[in-house]
């Protein structure tokens, strides 16, 4: 099968993300991330752990609407507490927004101008400083551009591979940015000096396209991959199961 | 002991300045009756230590606080609180913004009478130049660990919500997170709990297990009994969020006409009897 939407192609690359996990929470911001989470424990990675966003554990997959489908089977009690226990001691992996990330994965989804007075505020630092020096983190980015993909961070929420490395080992070693995924592309950060790395390219964007949309340079291999395409498999899961109203498809745009 | 009292007791209490802390989670389970009294009285200049919803929201946009410690304002269903989001892009207030951990770690703190503990969170990020009264501490063992001392929150009174309470200050949570709230209470001089209902201790047990009595009377100087004292955060199981009047208080924060409607339609009355019947007849 050959027929797929951008929005599938990016929740493949999603579940990729948390390819490896294992006995980890998967914690997952935006619809995008929600499908690609759930595709990753439908198929290759069963042993992640996924909460109702409320205070449970559910250990069936289900709809990402929150309609339809089965009922949940609870497997835990997750209230606020014990998630902020549970990241600290690391066995967690987060795919949160970001509203502005630099080269060396600094984010920003706090505000827009200055933070005392700022132009937008935006959610504020939620749980990033933590999520980002406690355990793995990865981004979503549901409209690449150069006003996303920004020279400097106006306020870092979730830390990045410079401002960890000026820490020390023992305050950073916890500290790692697995993934960004983009409407255009995946990218990582496997270079000598930490910074973002173009992974590959999703099907029918070319290469020109993402280093125009990014604000920073890139590095840019010689040769850059097409993201997975998905399987017949991931298609019906994402179509029957997982997204069946397609709101993945609305966010991506 | 009996500890019943009313919302305009529990504030009255109240004095310009200080800082207080409010229960709950975003649009879950706030003591929204004992915010409405605040906005009764003409306290202001007050530091509101919160995970914020529409109490920081009301707070905020009539006023009262001259510093916010927080690490968010939603609405849930609306991520973001539109009049903090207005207040803040005023420049209104001080705006204390925190990692989500580190505020329970800064009520932990105050629960336990320490100075501060030790936590990662914070590290590398803005919060410590949006903070610049954080400092740093080094671990006194081999590892050397740098990490961020967070202060004690330490809170001139605090208010919560629960379903169930008793007369003496045993207080239950029959919804599916506890929250902080048991933090607030022990990190204040003052402690309030607000209720949908006061039930004979002997039945408290019977309405959950008893790891739902989260709220002992030790922790506790007052209890309001308060239905519908959340609205229009929710309380369940007692009742959900109410989404519509939650919308239309949403709205306003981009239209001064709708504020100022809403105000007197809602808040500026004599009581919170009055504004549940308002709610009711809407």
């Amino acid at each position: 099968m050959s027929d797929f939407t951008r929005a599938e192609v990016c929740a493949v690359a999603v579940a990729e993300a948390f390819r490896g996990d294992g006995e980890r929470l998967a914690s997952s911001f935006g619809t995008v991330p929600a499908v690609g989470a759930r595709l990753a424990k439908s198929t290759f990675e069963p042993d992640l752990l996924m909460t109702d966003g409320i205070a449970s554990a559910i250990t069936n997959v289900r709809p990402v609407s929150g309609g339809g489908g089965e009922p949940d089977v609870v497997e835990a009690w997750l209230p606020f507490r014990t998630i902020f226990d549970l990241l600290w001691n690391g066995r967690r992996h987060v795919m949160m927004v970001a509203s502005q990330i630099d080269r060396y994965g600094n984010q920003n989804f706090a505000c827009i101008g200055p933070h005392e007075k700022p132009k937008a505020q935006l959610l504020g630092m939620r749980g990033a400083p933590g999520n980002t020096i406690s355990h793995r983190t990865s981004y979503w980015v549901p409209n690449h551009g150069p006003r996303v993909f920004v020279e400097k961070v106006d306020v870092v929420s979730g830390v990045g591979y410079d401002r960890a490395r000026e820490l020390g080992e023992a305050s950073s070693r916890h500290h790692c940015i697995h993934r960004v995924v983009s409407n255009l592309g995946v990218f990582d950060f496997d270079t000598p000096d930490k910074t973002m790395r173009l992974a590959s390219v999703h099907p029918g964007v070319s290469v020109d396209e993402v280093v125009e949309a990014t604000g920073f340079e890139l590095v840019v291999p010689a040769e850059v991959p097409e993201s997975r395409a998905p399987s017949a498999e991931e298609l019906r899961l994402i179509r029957e199961v997982l997204d069946p109203e397609g709101l993945a498809d609305k966010e991506v745009g | 002991m009996d500890k019943r009292t009313t919302e305009k007791e529990a504030v009255a209490e109240l004095r310009d300045g200080m800082t207080i802390g409010i229960g709950g989670w975003g649009s879950r389970r706030k003591p929204m009756s004992i915010v409405r009294e605040i906005l009764r009285t003409d306290l202001r200049d007050l530091t509101v230590v919160t995970y914020g919803g529409p109490d920081a929201g009301l707070l905020c946009a009539t006023g009262r606080v001259a510093r916010l410690v927080y690490g968010f304002v939603s609405l849930d269903s609306i991520p973001l609180e539109p009049h903090f989001r207005k207040a803040r892009q005023a420049g209104s207030f001080r705006a204390s913004e925190l990692d989500e951990g580190m505020l329970q770690w800064g009520l932990y703190a105050a629960a336990q009478r320490l100075p501060f503990l030790p936590t990662r969170a914070g590290l590398g990020s803005d919060v410590l130049t949006i903070n610049p009264e954080l400092r740093l501490v080094r671990s006194p063992y081999d590892d050397a660990e740098e990490l961020v001392a967070m202060p004690a929150l330490e809170l001139d009174a605090a208010f919560i919500h629960m379903n169930r309470a008793d007369v003496h200050g045993n207080g239950q949570f029959l919804g599916p997170d506890p929250y902080f709230d048991d933090l607030y209470c022990m990190a204040a001089k003052r402690r309030f709990m607000s209720c949908e209902k006061i039930v004979d201790t002997a039945d408290l047990a019977k309405s959950g297990s008893f790891h739902t009595l989260k709220i002992h009377r030790a922790m506790i100087d007052g209890v309001i009994e308060a239905p519908g004292g959340a609205h229009f955060t929710e309380c369940p199981p007692d009742y959900d969020r109410d989404e519509a009047f939650q919308r239309e208080y949403a709205a306003t924060a981009r239209d001064p006409d709708a504020w100022e409607a809403f105000r007197q339609k809602y808040l500026e009355l004599g009581s919170e009897a009055e504004y549940q019947e308002a709610v009711r007849n809407r």
